[in-house]
C-alpha cells in the first residue's frame, strides 16, 4: 500500500534519512524503532508531507505523493504525535472534528461520528465541551486517538504516540489500543524508542540508525535472526522480556501439553482448535499477556501462571538446542 | 510644575468655581472634546491594526525581517511626541490627520511586537497538529494561530490605546481637538479648572478602556471567540465619535491658541461683542501662522507685533468694536530692588516711547524669521540709537532679569542687560524663558527675578481680573488702563510699572492679506458680516 524508495533528507550537511526503502501492506502495523535522532520521525513525516525529502519517492496505492497537494493528503491520513498537540482553543468536540470540518462534512454525519468514537475510546459525553486542559493525560491522548479516526482515513501515522503517558496510563491505552476494531482494518505506521512497546503493536518492526535501516522483519525475526551486531546489541538486555511477547501459546503448547490435556504425545502439530478449547485463549496470545491474565485472574483462568512458565522454560530449551 | 502656582493664584484672586460647575458650564465642549478624543484614540488604532497585525504576522513568517520591522517601530517609539507632530505639519499640515498619523506610529509597535511575539510564542506541536490535520496556511493562521495569539495580541492593543490617550492630548498642539485642548487652554489661562476639566476625563477614559481591554484579554476561549466579533464593531463605532463634532462648519476655518479660546478679551469676547461665529479648531502658537500661511486657517488669533505679521504676509482685521485691550509694554520692577539698585529706574526708562509698534514687528521679524540671536537684534538697535555702551563689568551687585518665552520678550531683556551693565556699576543675571505670565510673575513677587516686561493688558486681565465691566471700561483708553495697572500693582504686590516702551502687542485677529482683499473684510465686522451672509 505505502512504498517508500530510496528516500533521503538532509538537514544542513546531516542526513537525516539515507536512502531508505520499505513498503507496508495493507492493514500491516510497521513500527519504525530506533534511538532518538535517528530518523524514524522524519521518515514518518515524509509520509503525510510534513517533511518533504530530498530524494527517492513516496508512493500510497501507487499514487506518487508529490503530485498530490499536500493538504488533501493530509486529510486522508490520521496522523497522532507525540504531544498530541490538540488545539488549546477548540472544545473537544471542535478538536475531534477538525478534519471533518476541513473536508466540509455536514453537522448530521459529523455529529453522530463524533459521538461513536468518544464511546469506542471510552470518553465520557460530558467532556465534549470542554477544553483539553480540563482533561487528563489518558483522555487528551484518547481524544488525539478519536481526532486522527474521525474521518476514517485508511493509514495511520503516529508519532510515539503513547511518549506523553505515565507507564500505568500507557499500558492501559495500549491494551484498548491493541483491542480497538478501529485499527484492525488500518493501514499503521508507528514510532517509537519503547522495544517494548514495538514489539507488543508490531506486525514488523523496522529498526533504523543513523538514518539507515538496519534490520526490517517481524519482532520474532528480529529477536531469533538479527541481520547485524546492531541488531543484536539493540535487543540485548531486554531480551528475555521479549522472548516472552514474541513466543505465542502455540509456540509452547507442545510442550505443556501432555500436562495439560493429559495426551502424552509429545508432537509438535497439536491442533490450535484443541489449545483455544483448553486454555481459554486464542493461540496467537503472546505469552506475556497470557502470564498476565494468568495473575491478574488466578481464580478463573483455565491454566496455570506455573504452567504457562513451565511451557515457556521447555519451549526456550529446546529453541536453543536446535 | 503646574501644581504650586495653582495654588499660588487661587490664594491670591478671588476664589474660583468649583470643578464641577466648571464642567457643567463647559459641559458642551467637554462633550465634544472627549468624543473627538476617544474618537482620535481609535481612529489611530484601527490604522494601527490595519498596519500593525499584516506586518506582525510577516514578520512572524520571516523571521529575519523581525529585527529590522521591530527595530524601526523602536525608534519611531522613541521620537518625543510634540517633535513628532512638529514633523508632521510641512508633509501632511494640520488638523486630524497629522494628529492620527502620529497616534498611529505610536501604537504600532505595541501591536507589531505582540502580534509577532503572540504567534511566535504558540506551542509548536499545537501547529505541526494542524498542519497534519490538513490545514492550508491561511487556515492554520486564521483557525490556530491568530485565536492563539489573542491574548498577547489584546495586550499589545491595550497598551497602544492607553499610549494613544495619553498621546491624543497633544493633539490640540495641531488643530486635531481633544481633550487637551481644555488642558493646555488651562495652563497657558491658569485655570485650575480647566486643566482638570480635561485631564481628569483623559486619566479616566486611560483607566476605563485599560480595565474593558484587560477583561477582554483575559475571557476564556469560550468568551473570547464572541469578543473578537464584537471588538471590531466597538473600535469602528468609537472612532466615528471623531466626526461628530466637525458636523458643522463655516467657509472660514478660524484657528485660534488655547489661551485666546478662554479669554474674554479673546474668543468669547468675539462671540459676545461681535455674534462671530466662525469654525474654530484649537492650535498652538507655534503652528498657528505657518498654519495660515499655507491655507490650512483662514483666520488666527495673533500678537500684533509678531514678526510672522511680516514674515508671513498676514493682515490685522480691525479691532471696530475694542475688545482687545491695550498691551502696552513696560518693565515692572519690584519696589524692593528699586531701592536696592537707585540707578535702575532711570536706566530702564531709556527705552520709553522708544520702540514703536512697526519697529517692534520689524525687531520681531528678525529673530523669529531671520533667525537672528536676540542679543544681536538687540545690541543693533541700541547701536543704531547712540544708546550702546560697553559695559563697565560692575560689581555693584547684580540686577536679575526675566522674561517670558516668546522673542520679542527676550529682546527686550537683552537691551535692559545691556543698557544696566553700560550705565550702571550693577551686573546683570538674566533667567529668560519663564513658562508663561503666572511664572514670571510669581518669580517677581517671591523676589526670583527684579524685573521683567510686562503688558498692561495682561496686568489687567490676567493678573488683577477686576470685574468685567471694569475691565471693559478700562480696556477701550491706553492710559486708563496703564494708570489702573500702576496703581492697583503698587497697592496690591508692591511692584512698579516704569515708562512703556511705546509699542502695543496686543491680540488681533490676522488674515492672509490676499485674501482679505478677495473677501473686502478689513474689520472683525467685516469678517462677521461676510460669515453670515453664507
Amino acid at each position: 500500500m505505502i512504498e517508500l524508495s530510496n528516500v533521503s533528507k538532509y538537514f544542513g550537511s546531516a542526513k537525516a534519512v539515507d536512502g531508505v526503502s520499505f513498503s507496508v501492506n495493507e492493514g500491516e502495523n510497521l513500527v519504525l524503532l530506533g534511538t532518538s535522532g535517528c530518523g524514524k520521525t522524519t521518515t514518518l513525516k515524509m509520509i503525510n508531507r510534513l517533511i518533504n525529502p530530498d530524494n527517492g519517492a513516496i508512493s500510497i496505492k501507487g499514487k506518487d505523493i508529490q503530485q498530490e497537494n499536500p493538504e488533501t493528503l493530509r486529510r486522508s491520513i490520521g496522523y497522532v504525535m507525540q504531544n498530541i498537540g490538540l488545539f488549546p482553543h477548540y472544545t473537544i468536540y471542535e478538536n475531534i472534528a477538525t478534519v471533518p470540518k476541513l473536508l466540509k462534512w455536514d453537522t448530521n454525519k459529523t455529529r453522530p461520528r463524533v459521538m461513536e468514537l468518544m464511546k469506542k475510546l471510552h470518553l465520557p459525553e460530558e467532556l465534549l465541551d470542554r477544553f483539553p486542559a480540563e482533561l487528563s493525560g489518558g483522555q487528551m491522548q484518547r481524544v488525539g486517538l478519536a481526532r486522527a479516526l474521525v474521518a476514517d482515513p485508511p493509514l495511520l501515522l503516529m508519532d510515539e504516540p503513547f511518549g506523553a503517558l505515565d507507564n500505568v496510563t500507557r499500558s492501559s491505552i495500549q491494551a484498548e489500543f491493541k483491542q480497538l476494531d478501529e485499527l484492525l482494518r488500518k493501514t499503521i505506521i508507528m514510532v517509537t524508542h519503547d522495544v517494548q512497546e514495538a514489539f507488543e503493536l508490531a506486525d514488523r518492526i523496522c529498526l533504523m540508525d543513523k538514518g539507515k535501516i538496519m534490520q526490517i522483519g517481524t519482532p520474532s525475526a528480529l529477536l531469533h535472526q538479527p541481520a547485524n551486531d546492531f541488531s543484536r546489541k539493540f535487543l540485548d538486555g531486554q531480551r528475555l522480556a521479549l522472548e516472552f511477547r514474541v513466543s505465542t501459546l502455540k509456540d509452547i503448547w507442545p510442550y505443556m501439553r501432555a500436562k495439560q490435556t493429559g495426551i502424552q504425545r509429545d508432537q509438535p502439530d497439536a491442533p490450535e482448535e484443541e489449545l483455544h478449547r483448553t486454555l481459554g485463549l486464542p493461540g496467537n496470545t503472546s505469552v506475556w499477556t497470557a502470564l498476565e491474565l494468568a495473575k491478574a485472574n488466578a481464580q478463573t483462568n483455565k491454566v496455570s501462571f506455573t504452567a504457562l512458565m513451565d511451557g515457556f522454560t521447555q519451549y526456550q530449551k529446546a529453541v536453543r538446542h536446535e | 510644575m503646574v501644581l504650586p502656582n495653582i495654588k499660588k493664584q487661587s490664594a491670591m484672586n478671588e476664589p474660583q468655581q468649583s470643578l464641577l460647575a466648571f464642567m457643567l458650564q463647559e459641559s458642551d465642549k467637554l462633550l465634544t472634546q472627549t468624543l473627538q478624543h476617544v474618537g482620535l484614540t481609535f481612529i489611530s488604532l484601527i490604522f494601527a491594526l490595519l498596519i500593525g497585525l499584516p506586518l506582525g504576522i510577516l514578520i512572524a513568517r520571516k523571521r529575519k525581517l523581525s529585527g529590522s520591522v521591530l527595530g524601526f517601530a523602536g525608534v519611531l517609539q522613541t521620537i518625543p511626541s510634540i517633535a513628532l507632530l512638529g514633523f508632521m505639519i510641512p508633509l501632511i499640515g494640520i488638523g486630524a490627520k497629522p494628529a492620527i498619523v502620529a497616534l498611529l506610529i505610536y501604537a504600532l509597535l505595541p501591536i507589531i511586537r505582540n502580534t509577532y511575539t503572540g504567534i511566535i510564542g504558540i506551542d509548536p506541536h499545537v501547529r505541526e497538529a494542524a498542519r497534519a490535520m490538513g490545514m492550508s496556511r491561511q487556515q492554520i493562521l486564521v483557525r490556530v494561530e491568530l485565536p492563539l495569539a489573542m491574548p498577547v495580541i489584546l495586550a499589545g492593543i491595550r497598551t497602544a490605546t492607553v499610549i494613544n490617550v495619553g498621546v491624543a492630548t497633544l493633539a490640540s498642539y495641531i488643530a486635531a481637538g481633544g481633550l487637551g485642548e481644555f488642558i493646555f487652554g488651562g495652563i497657558s489661562l491658569n485655570n485650575t479648572n480647566m486643566i482638570l476639566a480635561g485631564a481628569i476625563p483623559a486619566a479616566l477614559l486611560a483607566i476605563v478602556l485599560d480595565l474593558l481591554l484587560s477583561l477582554v484579554q483575559h475571557m476564556s476561549f469560550r468568551r473570547l471567540k464572541m469578543a473578537v466579533y464584537i471588538l471590531p464593531l466597538f473600535v469602528v463605532g468609537l472612532s466615528t465619535f471623531y466626526l461628530i463634532p466637525s458636523a458643522y462648519g463655516s467657509r472660514l476655518v478660524a484657528g485660534f491658541t488655547p489661551e485666546f479660546m478662554g479669554r474674554q478679551d479673546g474668543d468669547i469676547g468675539l462671540r459676545d461683542t461681535y455674534g462671530l461665529k466662525i469654525h474654530t479648531t484649537v492650535i498652538s502658537d507655534a503652528v498657528m501662522y505657518k498654519a495660515a500661511y499655507a491655507k490650512e486657517l483662514d483666520v488666527i488669533s495673533g500678537y500684533s507685533t509678531d514678526g510672522r505679521l511680516k514674515a508671513f504676509d498676514l493682515k490685522i482685521l480691525e479691532d471696530d468694536k475694542s475688545i482687545f485691550p491695550p498691551y502696552y509694554a513696560a518693565p515692572i520692577v519690584r519696589t524692593s530692588a528699586m531701592k536696592k539698585f537707585p540707578e535702575l529706574e532711570k536706566v530702564l526708562n531709556m527705552l520709553a516711547g522708544k520702540i514703536p509698534d512697526s519697529i517692534m514687528t520689524d525687531l520681531n521679524y528678525k529673530t523669529d524669521y531671520l533667525h537672528q540671536t536676540p542679543e544681536k537684534v538687540a545690541k543693533d538697535f541700541l547701536a543704531a540709537h547712540q544708546l550702546l555702551k560697553p559695559s563697565r563689568n560692575g560689581k555693584q551687585g547684580t540686577v536679575r532679569i526675566g522674561s517670558k518665552i516668546f522673542g520679542e520678550q527676550y529682546i527686550l531683556a537683552a537691551m535692559y542687560s545691556m543698557l544696566i551693565k553700560g550705565y550702571t556699576d550693577y551686573d546683570v543675571a538674566t533667567k529668560t524663558g519663564l513658562g508663561g505670565t503666572k511664572i514670571c510673575f510669581d518669580a517677581l513677587v517671591n523676589d526670583q527675578i527684579d524685573l521683567y516686561p510686562e503688558y498692561t493688558g495682561t496686568g489687567l486681565l490676567v493678573l488683577l481680573q477686576p470685574a468685567p465691566q471694569l475691565a471693559k471700561k478700562l480696556a477701550a483708553n491706553k492710559e486708563d488702563t496703564y494708570q489702573y495697572v500702576k496703581q492697583a500693582f503698587l497697592q496690591k504686590f508692591d511692584i512698579q510699572w516704569l515708562q512703556p516702551i511705546g509699542f502695543n502687542n496686543s491680540y488681533a485677529l490676522m488674515m492672509r492679506k490676499k485674501q482679505s482683499a478677495e473677501l473686502n473684510v478689513n474689520t472683525i465686522t467685516d469678517l462677521k458680516n461676510y460669515l453670515d451672509k453664507e
